[in-house]
């Protein structure tokens, strides 16, 4: 495949993980602050939502799979998995993680479980769909396009 | 006074890269703006160290991890035009540390960067002494929003 092709392959992916709602305007806000300086960026942010959120996940797990559950443990890792996913613009990992406060403050630990699957299954799906995003820039790339 | 927890992110000065107003220069006169981010989040570092670039100001920016960190710099004389402060962070947090600066006279523009959005989680933080309080993340309108306050107050 060409570059030109790879180009329209990209765009039509793109639009569709917006549409899908997987990702929303502050992905956008995150590939405008990428420049000649920082070639890198969005790839080097994203990298580090991947490392942030599968800690988080473990720990959530452990959290919850206490005797007595630390509401107030469980809902500071779900408060930081909001505000990193939020930043990258992985809407649908946000919403999911709101729910899950509020079953924390409400101290459910069914609903909170229910939550962590959510998050699990939102989470590995927005990372294939950003690695295979990241993928086809680098075929672009090599490509020469 | 400890220096854990504090990078240089070093200077920047992106001359016809301007995506903030002009306004955003005029602010400076020729002084390089300085701006200390508090947070914790390795990630939201990133992100706002490139947002102030963005803005086209020319900024030294220094990031600490907490804000013992933070208020450890001021009280050792380092003194910022502007401070990001985000709210939960370990050892000390944000209200706390928002709230020792301004008792040691701190009179730099501190703005704090929540995930928090609720009233009883934020009304706490702004009452510490910030001069505003923004929901993460910052995009470039509300980075704009603030050079274009902190022109206002210079």
């Amino acid at each position: 495949m060409d570059a030109l092709q790879l180009k329209r392959q990209l765009i039509t992916f793109t639009e569709l993980l917006f549409r899908e709602g997987f990702l929303d305007e502050q992905f956008h806000q995150l590939q405008q602050l990428q420049d000649e300086k920082n070639p890198n960026f969005v790839v080097e942010v994203v990298s580090l939502f991947f490392e942030d959120s599968e800690r988080l996940l473990n720990e959530l797990a452990k959290a919850l799979d206490q005797q007595n559950v630390d509401y107030k443990k469980v809902d500071a890792h779900v408060h930081q998995l909001k505000g990193s996913s939020s930043s990258i613009g992985a809407q649908r990992v946000q919403r999911v993680c709101i729910v899950f406060r509020n079953y924390c403050n409400e101290k459910n630990v069914e609903g909170c479980l229910k939550c962590l699957q959510q998050l699990k299954h939102e989470y590995a799906i927005v990372k294939t769909k950003l690695e295979a995003l990241f993928s086809l820039e680098q075929q672009i790339l090599a490509a020469g396009g | 006074m400890s220096n854990q927890g504090v990078a240089t992110d070093g200077t920047s000065s992106k001359a016809g890269e301007v995506k903030i107003s002009e306004e955003s220069k005029s602010l400076q006169g020729g002084k390089k703006l300085s701006v200390l981010i508090v947070d914790d989040d390795q990630l939201i570092q990133m992100m706002h160290v490139a947002l102030v670039k963005a803005s086209g100001v020319d900024a030294e920016i220094l990031i600490a991890e907490n804000g013992e960190v933070a208020v450890d710099l001021c009280r050792s004389g380092k003194s910022f035009d502007l401070i990001l402060m985000d709210k939960h962070m370990p050892i000390m947090d944000g209200v706390r540390a928002t709230r020792e600066l301004r008792k040691m006279g701190v009179k730099s523009m501190i703005i704090g960067v929540t995930a928090c959005s609720m009233d009883y989680e934020v009304k706490p933080f702004i009452e510490a002494g910030l001069n505003e309080c923004y929901q993460k993340p910052l995009d470039p309108e509300m980075t704009k929003s603030i050079l274009a306050k902190l022109s206002k107050g210079n």
